[in-house]
């Protein structure tokens, strides 16, 4: 298969490699600090660090919360665009907009936009809701990552509503109309008709959008909190912290992260009959 | 009827609000001289921050160039290494084609540390860490694949046989390739270049962890300045990044609407 050469020479060369020398070096031969026996230390070390535990916790959680909110927004999207599409025919593209905003602007613009003495603060002022900006609740860099969830679901919920669209648009009108002319309610159309052909696509991409917030590194870079942060910001700290010996921990965080990333991709594949030359929507 | 029309204007307004505000916000800022709480416009406008951008003496502009340069670079090596291997994937049945699709999504989802971070140490040895070469080489890690995956599309809805018609009628491979498939593909490869480009343009992580800091593109400055605290030159930084973005997403959209 002289065609997929050069694409392997990238695949396996740098990106299965890379991975491959991860775990080398994260399994006790990180020679810079002269490690030249196999161990498990890092991991152990990682796995038993409380600051990794808050950090894993909060991922899964910040994850989880901003992929159920994703599906659920994106869904409804996806079911105005298609009622409102025949009068507004530029909604279908308007919806894509957010899918090219990139993550650190989209957090740039919170920043902006719900900080406490950002734009709804200001408004909220002048309507005279509130006299200072500490009255106004903190909804970036917050205890709670707020900010970092509102920043996914407004990344995340369009790239679901694609999905979903383009599920609509293959299933049709036609069950819709058959459930109507039986006498299903919306709710009963919604719940018993479309919801179910629905469902299996927006599961799977939200595996995908899962696996992605779990893996992120931007957004809760510059929405999160210093202390817990999400995985991701712990393993770049760790990496580029000045002290070496941090960084076998680091590469073994993110061999871990990797292989939750490579699972859920798998139960993507697995669960969806993903048909290879179909367009991937991604982010 | 009447609610419907009512929600109708309120979808149209929210999505509308949605994908203008954020340019407008952007641009509003740039221009701020001085935006205090709890002020809901500037008190004074100002060009400072975009004439610092352009200013010989800032580091942006040479960012900027750095930052396009790198992502040509990969748009060409990711369609060229990508071409051949979508027509493969296309095309033909091989053994471990569905491993080699698994490969091929890994990387686009997998956050860039643990290829990155392995390998550092490999490019250490070679010089290439804190170069462009090496923020390149690893711009390729999710650039290719995603390439490959939109190009397969294209190569999907194109049928062999008409290369096959065109070689029958005496045409060689690059007549056949000039005349047949590059216009049947044109517009994948039109959005699979866009996309290749963007992906580059837009990576941070990668280029950190690779370039150590001293191989500076626009989204390392743009985050700097964030954390650094200056709005307005955050601002108007935040709208050069978004500009091929938008520029190719005002081109693209037609494409996609249609495909979807």
């Amino acid at each position: 298969m002289l065609l997929l050469a050069p694409a392997s020479l990238v695949l396996l060369g740098l990106f299965a490699g890379g991975v491959f020398l991860a775990v080398v070096q994260s399994t006790g031969f990180f020679a810079p600090i002269g490690e030249h026996a196999f161990t498990l230390t890092h991991y152990s070390a990682m796995l038993l660090n409380r600051e990794f535990q808050l950090s894993l916790f909060l991922t899964i959680t910040v994850a989880a919360i901003s992929t159920v909110l994703s599906a659920a927004t994106g869904v409804g999207l996806a079911l105005s665009v298609r009622r409102l599409t025949g009068r507004w025919p530029l909604l279908n593209a308007l919806v894509q907009v957010p899918i090219a905003v990139p993550h650190i602007v989209m957090a740039v613009l919170l920043l902006n936009v719900i900080s406490q003495s950002g734009l709804v603060a200001r408004i909220a002022y002048a309507a005279g809701l509130l006299a200072t900006p500490n009255e106004f609740p903190v909804l970036v860099n917050d205890r709670y990552s707020i900010g970092i969830v509102a920043a996914y679901v407004l990344k995340e919920s369009p790239f679901i509503a694609v999905v979903a669209l383009a599920m609509l648009a293959r299933i049709g009108g036609e069950y819709e109309a058959l459930a109507a002319t039986l006498g299903a309610s919306r709710w009963q159309r919604f719940r018993y008709v479309t919801f179910p052909m629905l469902a299996p696509a927006v599961v799977s991409s939200s595996v995908i959008v899962f696996a992605f917030i779990f893996g992120a590194f931007e957004v809760p870079f510059l929405l999160g909190r210093p202390y817990p942060s999400m995985l991701g910001v712990v393993a770049q700290r760790r990496f580029t912290s000045i002290d070496l010996t941090e960084r076998p921990d680091a590469i073994a965080l993110s061999v871990l992260m990797a292989i939750i990333t490579a699972a859920s991709v798998w139960a993507y594949l697995k669960f969806t009959r993903v048909q290879i030359g179909e367009r991937p929507t991604l982010f | 009827m009447t609610t419907r029309r009512i929600t109708a204007g309120i979808a149209v307004a929210v999505t509308a609000t949605a994908a203008i505000f954020p340019i407008a916000l952007l641009a509003v800022w740039s221009f701020a001289q001085r935006w205090f709480w709890p002020d809901l416009l500037p008190r004074g406008w100002s060009t400072r921050a975009w004439l610092y951008l352009a200013s010989p003496a800032s580091a942006i502009s040479p960012a900027i160039a750095t930052s396009l340069w790198i992502a040509i670079v990969v748009t060409v090596i990711s369609i060229a290494v990508a071409l051949p291997a979508a027509r493969a994937l296309a095309w033909y049945d091989f053994p471990g084609k569905r491993a080699f699709f698994f490969l091929l999504l890994l990387p686009v989802i997998a956050p860039p540390l643990a290829s990155a971070m392995g390998v550092h140490g490999l490019f250490l040895r070679f010089g290439l860490t804190e170069t462009v070469s090496g923020v390149i080489l690893v711009h390729l890690i999710p650039a290719v694949p995603y390439t490959i995956l939109m190009l397969t599309g294209s190569f999907t809805r194109f049928d062999p046989d008409w290369e096959a018609q065109a070689r029958t009628l005496g045409a060689g491979t690059l007549s056949v390739w000039r005349y047949v498939t590059l216009p049947a593909i044109a517009p994948g490869l039109a959005i699979a270049a866009v996309f290749a480009f963007l992906i580059s343009w837009s990576q941070y992580l990668f280029t950190v962890l690779i370039g150590g800091g001293q191989v500076l593109t626009l989204p390392l400055i743009l985050v700097s300045f964030q954390r650094g605290g200056d709005e307005a030159i955050t601002a108007a930084l935040a709208l050069v990044f978004l500009a091929p973005t938008v520029a190719a997403f005002a081109v693209t959209a037609k494409y996609l609407r249609n495909d979807a």
